[in-house]
């Protein structure tokens, strides 16, 4: 019997075994493989041996000496996507993780409607990324709402009237107040589920003690909560490291901004390697880059769990 | 919660809170039980209000964009830019002039062809994906075969990576395939094929799999059933409801895909799925009236999602946060 379902249970997983093996083992391997061809043709598949200049060229670390158009642009993995993408991650993941946890024990602690609510913070899940964004631009259009309401004349995403491009920072702003409302949702559903699991005898514990409400998140929600706030919060360095849908959606490419006040467009490391992508044989600076991004995330993914080891209680 | 401190009658019980119990009761010993409970149930009352407060503000932050979307779908071009004469700059909650953006929309919109495009990929990489999933999530659930730990463990594994690392060779593979040939037939096979496994789902059905009791394969054994009739006439009827999750969250990814798409039918129109067209389609800039018609056209996107939504509320839900257990 058990030779028998041996071959037999290899044939039930026999198609996800080839999907996989072809679209995405074999593109891991071959991914890093191509990170390290020398001038790669994508469509001919030529290339002059293996080189680390693919790398010390998107690092900036060696210049790209040779003229072509596009080859001006290559260092700016790391002058300009690498900061953006870091920006947008250490703002939006621990303002969203906190107004996610706010709202969530607030939901926790009321009866009457609380379905409702929590209906009405799901729905921006619900959404197509790139249709809300495109309304978020329009909240923040230079005669929009927003400046309405605030009385203020910022040009949030695109040059004003007098023709300047927009100051980075508010165009980051921006963007930050979109993916934060756009990831809420998850963070909110699944913070909820873990408070409405913790055993209420806790709680009761706390009140004969007398403690106060504050004490009691601190005490005993937080860190009864920890492995879900550990989850939320690698799940969503990792989602906030490939930003790129938000970017497209919001500015209709990369925004381009007063260069004296931070970096002049919103190219993210996920959209730099797109670019790459689809330009012509430029294929090796996109996996080099995808590589980078592999690397980063993983170190991002082994700190937090070390760090949360001795702070989350399972 | 700073008036609350402050206010002198409430004032024993709310400063003592971090101190603890014993004070509470010192301080208040001149207090009947009466006054006590009293001003338990005032103060409770007030923080209820205010929980309230904070929910209500933080759902209106919610909505607002929905409605404004909403609402500019019906503004003129001058309006939206705030341009109209005598109230220049002015933003308001109702349009002054209603405008059907809806009604040309199509001419520069072609939502049914988007539509029709996104639901030939959305329904067969939907089918594919629940075909590999059951047979996969059957032999991880149930079958006994060498390195079936160490298989489980590298399924898993490939969640980690950031899928730009496949994207970039999938390229070259469908255009090796002959996929990107420009007809029609290529483009969809490039944008069904290589979606229809899912690691997550094979992972939340396989747990659902193994919560069926094994009395049940023992009797189906008993009964002279083979692996194939238990798996389609008990554990298939019996993970229905994961499986209509998966199916709602998959066609949902397909309605949202923007990336995928746009690399393979690059500037065909004709093959655009759904977001590509809602992206694309509209030249703002100088057209105003471009903006009115380009919330039309969210709208027109968004609302399906909501009715989903609606219908299935529960299995979307519970489909997302099943993400967040397995801490």
């Amino acid at each position: 019997m058990e030779s028998k379902n041996n071959w037999k249970a290899w044939l039930y997983l026999a198609p996800v075994i080839v999907l996989m093996a072809v679209f995405t083992l074999y593109p891991i391997i071959n991914t890093v493989g191509i990170s390290f061809l020398k001038n790669y043709d994508s469509l001919y598949k030529t290339y002059d041996g293996f080189t680390f200049d693919n790398y010390l060229e998107i690092l900036h670390i060696k210049p790209y000496l040779e003229v072509g158009a596009m080859s001006f642009y290559r260092d700016e993995f790391v002058m300009v996507a690498l900061p953006n993408t870091l920006l947008i991650t250490f703002i939006t993941v621990p303002l969203s993780i906190i107004i996610a946890l706010a709202i969530a024990i607030a939901l926790n602690s009321i009866k009457v409607f609380q379905k409702v609510f929590q209906t009405i913070f799901f729905m921006p899940y619900v959404t197509n990324a790139i249709a809300i964004g495109m309304v978020f631009s329009v909240i923040f259009d230079n005669n929009g709402i927003i400046n309405y309401i605030f009385g203020t004349n910022i040009s949030w995403l695109y040059s004003g009237s007098s023709g300047s491009n927009p100051n980075y920072w508010s165009a980051l702003f921006a963007l930050c107040v979109y993916i934060i409302w756009h990831s809420l949702p998850y963070k909110i559903l699944i913070f909820l589920g873990g408070l409405q699991n913790i055993d209420g005898q806790y709680y009761d514990a706390a009140k004969v003690d007398g403690s106060s409400k504050w004490k009691i998140i601190r005490k005993i929600t937080i860190p009864l909560l920890s492995p879900q706030i550990l989850y939320v919060m690698i799940t969503s360095f990792i989602g906030a490291f490939k930003e790129y849908t938000s970017v497209v959606a919001i500015f209709g490419g990369t925004g381009s901004f007063d260069a004296t006040t931070g970096p002049s467009s919103m190219l993210t490391v996920a959209y730099y390697i797109y670019n790459q992508m689809s330009q012509t044989n430029t294929l090796q600076y996109a996996a080099a880059g995808a590589v980078v991004l592999l690397i980063i995330i993983m170190a991002f993914t082994i700190v937090q769990r070390q760090v949360s080891k001795r702070r989350v209680h399972y | 919660m700073e008036n609350i401190e402050k206010s002198p009658v409430l004032n024993p019980v709310t400063l003592s809170g971090s101190t603890g119990g014993l004070k509470l009761v010192i301080k208040n010993q001149n207090q009947s039980v009466e006054t006590k409970r009293k001003i338990t149930k005032v103060t409770h009352i007030i923080s209820l209000v205010l929980v309230y407060a904070f929910l209500v503000f933080a759902a209106v932050l919610f909505i607002f964009p929905f409605y404004w979307m909403l609402i500019t779908s019906f503004k003129g071009g001058d309006e939206i830019k705030g341009f109209v004469e005598g109230y220049e700059g002015v933003q308001t909650f109702w349009p002054m002039t209603f405008v059907n953006n809806y009604a040309d929309l199509s001419s520069v919109f072609n939502f049914g062809t988007y539509v029709g495009n996104t639901l030939v990929v959305g329904i067969f990489s939907t089918i594919g994906t629940l075909i590999t999933t059951i047979f996969a999530a059957f032999a991880f659930a149930r079958l006994e075969f060498k390195g079936k730990n160490l298989m489980f463990t590298i399924l898993l594994g490939t969640m980690m990576i950031p899928g730009e690392m496949m994207v970039v060779t999938n390229y070259t593979s469908v255009s090796n395939l002959g996929w990107t040939d420009g007809s029609r037939m290529g483009a969809y096979l490039a944008m069904i094929i290589p979606f229809m496994v899912s690691v997550f789902y094979i992972y939340l059905l396989r747990q659902n799999f193994l919560q069926i009791p094994n009395e049940l394969y023992l009797a189906s054994k008993v009964d002279g059933k083979s692996d194939w009739q238990y798996l389609w006439k008990v554990m298939v009827p019996l993970a229905m409801p994961s499986l209509i999750t998966i199916f709602i969250l998959k066609l949902m990814g397909s309605w949202n895909s923007y990336i995928w798409p746009n690399l393979i039918t690059s500037g065909d129109r004709s093959l655009w799925l759904v977001s590509n067209g809602l992206r694309d389609s509209f030249s703002t800039g100088t057209n105003f009236d471009a903006y009115g018609q380009q919330m039309a056209a969210t709208v027109l996107v968004t609302l399906p999602l909501l009715l989903l939504f609606i219908c299935f509320k529960k299995y979307i839900m519970r489909g997302v946060s099943r993400a967040g257990i397995k801490g």
